[in-house]
């Protein structure tokens, strides 16, 4: 009688994504925040290029993880406000479900679309065009990553009304790992070395996250949603 | 067996028990304490290379194992209070939560201070301290996430499946930071710490560690009285409890 | 006739049956619920009734399994809900008593989204029901732009179109002007004769054609 568990997945992923669509401004901050950020350290160091080429894998990092932050603090937020979240909760689909569809969406959303501009800030940061394709790999597990541990966070302060800076200290800790391996993996390629072992690392996190961050998640659900 | 187990952790008898239990943890903390810290300073050799620069590890060392079995026993308080719902273990966990951070704080600032001679810095991102501080922002997340919620049961569980999460993590932090700082600085930081120690120096280590380790419980046992007591002020117990 | 009954897909035995047994919530300090419990079978309705602050909607969280109360249980057909939730979750339609759509789907979609999750169902069907509940005219409109009344009618024709056994349904006439109150009426009727149950929060009297069961909260 009642639809399986990916039919129902599909169909939220569907409805996230029309919403991100439906609200391109949502979608377009956190990027142009990333920009910002990214802006802001040659402004205060140096424009000296060889300094910006050592520091390129930390800036794209630390700015990387800031605007994946911003984003995900609506991640249950707009739906637990609206009513949508108890909806989705009592459709008679595990929360786990819902909280895997949603996070996936979020990041096919956010973190592909930081993926796709890291070009622009790397070409502005000095990074040579052979480390790209490490950049692209590493952003690409380390932003799935952080929306898995973001969806915790998240999960969280869902009913709290100033969760934004609690979120980021909440899950910022936890992303550290995150921080190290991802920003060592690019760096590895800018100065030619193998970034393998980084990126193994950083593959790890992403498997290990993806299978327990959604159990951990449901369940602050549960708890917020009380 | 369960019945006993939940009689054994019913709020009027976790409250007395821990009264009964605080003068004897202080005791003993006091004698060991004092054995480890008079043996430790003022007879326990210097050290062939860090002269007595190192007797800050008497209290260094024993903090920072504090910080983790702290935060362990409030994950696993919380774990417990979550998995078979007895409330008495939220009251561990948020009494355990400031303890564990202030141990993280005098670990940091110890070894900071024992920094300054052995690397001529207060500060040079040794892994450990990096953990350590790390470490503190979980404390400070948890002990934020708890008051962050008007409804406290709702806080006790939210901050107990966050310290479970961070339990977790902890290892890979730590991990995760020895790999970076061998990437970056390799073998030119001193590490705290020798893995041989002479017995001499040794065992007023071992009493330090066993004496924080009662002081530990010491003071939790005040503070979860102090949390049994203002979570249960509706109950008559509590009304004849502190009845004039 | 256009309010003709909903099959329920469920079985259709006289064996359903919902009820609560000495429910007790705290709220911080705040002893929200003492005790409250009930019995609903098949064809009845309950009505949840009780001054502002006494713990109406909280009772309805309990009942659809939201809140997990400190003491006592829910049970559907004579299981724990805890036991089995996706089970009980199919055979219930919850509507908040705020209209829970999104304001920036159209109101087809809000219905696709939600109703999709239960049960497989058509847009051709869904607009059908927007039809039912007066609403036709909207349902390609964002949910933004549509009056508190018109989202009321949105959110009766998702409670409608999941075709569950149960509704439990929080104010349902807030919102709604005398035409709108009587066809929630008649649809209750209609769910209620073809032997559906209904829990429904509301702090006046319902004006129903046939005896109600009153639960008071706060005495």
């Amino acid at each position: 009688m009642s639809i399986g568990a990916f039919p129902a997945m599909r169909l939220i992923l569907r409805r996230e994504l029309r919403l991100y669509f439906r609200r391109p401004d949502q979608l377009l901050q956190p990027l142009v925040f990333f920009l910002i950020v990214t802006t802001l350290f040659p402004l205060a160091l140096s424009p000296r290029l060889s300094l910006l080429r050592d520091m390129a894998p930390g800036v794209l990092w630390v700015a990387a993880l800031l605007s994946s932050l911003l984003s995900l603090e609506t991640l249950f937020k707009a739906d637990a406000e609206d009513g949508t979240l108890e909806q989705l909760a009592l459709s008679g689909q595990s929360l786990g479900v819902i909280v895997i569809a949603k996070t996936l969406a979020h990041w096919l959303v956010s973190g592909v679309a930081l993926v796709a501009m890291s070009p622009l800030v790397a070409t502005a940061l000095a990074i040579p065009t052979d480390a790209f394709p490490v950049m692209f790999a590493s952003l690409a597990l380390g932003t799935l990553t952080l929306s898995w541990l973001g969806a915790i966070g998240a999960g969280l302060t869902v009913g709290l009304r100033r969760g934004s800076v609690l979120l980021s200290l909440i899950v910022l800790p936890l992303a550290m790992p995150l921080l190290i391996f991802g920003a060592s993996a690019t760096d590895r390629a800018i100065g030619g070395e193998s970034p393998a072992g980084a990126l193994y690392f950083l593959g790890a996190l992403c498997v290990f996250t993806t299978s327990l961050a959604p159990v951990a998640a449901a369940a602050a659900l549960r708890i917020t949603l009380e | 067996m369960w019945t006993w187990f939940y009689r054994l952790a019913s709020p009027p008898h976790v409250y007395r028990t821990a009264a009964a239990l605080t003068p004897w943890f202080f005791a003993v903390a006091a004698v060991t304490i004092g054995y480890g810290l008079i043996d430790g300073l003022a007879f326990a050799p210097p050290d062939y290379q860090q002269g007595d620069a190192f007797r800050i590890i008497y209290v260094h060392a024993p903090s920072a194992w504090l910080s983790l079995f702290a935060y362990t026993t409030m994950a696993f308080a919380g774990a417990v209070a979550l998995i078979w719902r007895i409330k008495v273990g939220y009251a561990v966990a948020a009494a355990a939560a400031p303890i564990g951070a202030s141990f993280t704080l005098v670990a940091l600032v110890t070894g900071s201070l024992w920094g300054r001679p052995m690397w001529g810095t207060y500060w040079a991102w040794d892994p450990r301290l990096t953990s350590e501080l790390i470490l503190l922002f979980l404390y400070f997340g948890v002990i934020s996430l708890r008051q962050a919620f008007e409804d406290p049961a709702r806080g006790d569980r939210a901050a107990a499946l966050l310290g479970i999460v961070g339990v977790i993590n902890v290892p890979i932090v730590h991990f995760s930071v020895y790999w970076w700082n061998s990437l970056h600085q390799g073998g030119t930081v001193m590490r705290l710490g020798k893995p041989e120690m002479a017995t001499s120096m040794l065992w007023p280590l071992l009493a330090m560690l066993f004496g924080f380790m009662c002081f530990f419980g010491a003071v939790l046992c005040m503070r979860l009285r102090g949390e049994v007591l203002n979570r249960e002020r509706q109950s008559t117990w509590v009304r004849e409890a502190v009845k004039p | 006739m256009q309010e003709a009954t909903d099959p329920i897909d469920a079985p259709r035995a006289s064996s359903l049956d919902l009820s609560a047994d000495k429910i007790h919530v705290w709220r911080g300090d705040r002893h929200v619920l003492r005790g409250a419990g009930f019995a609903v079978k098949a064809g009845e309705l309950l009505h949840v009734a009780g001054p502002n602050g006494t713990g109406k909607t909280t009772l309805l969280r309990v009942v659809c399994g939201l809140l997990r109360p400190e003491q006592g249980a829910v049970s559907w057909c004579g299981r724990p809900i805890d036991a089995i939730r996706a089970e009980y979750q199919a055979a219930m339609a919850y509507a908040s008593h705020e209209a829970a759509l999104k304001s920036d789907l159209s109101a087809l979609e809000n219905l696709r989204y939600s109703v999709g999750l239960k049960r497989r169902v058509g847009d051709h069907e869904l607009r059908d029901t927007l039809g039912r509940t007066g609403v036709a005219a909207c349902a390609d409109l964002p949910a933004r732009v549509l009056s508190a009344g018109q989202r009321r009618r949105v959110a009766m024709a998702r409670v409608l179109a999941m075709r569950a056994p149960l509704w439990l349904l929080d104010e349902p006439f807030t919102n709604l002007d005398s035409k709108g109150t009587a066809l929630m009426c008649r649809m209750l009727e209609a769910h209620l004769d073809g032997g559906g149950l209904a829990l429904v929060v509301a702090h006046h009297a319902l004006a129903l054609a046939r005896p109600i069961r009153r639960l008071e909260l706060g005495e």
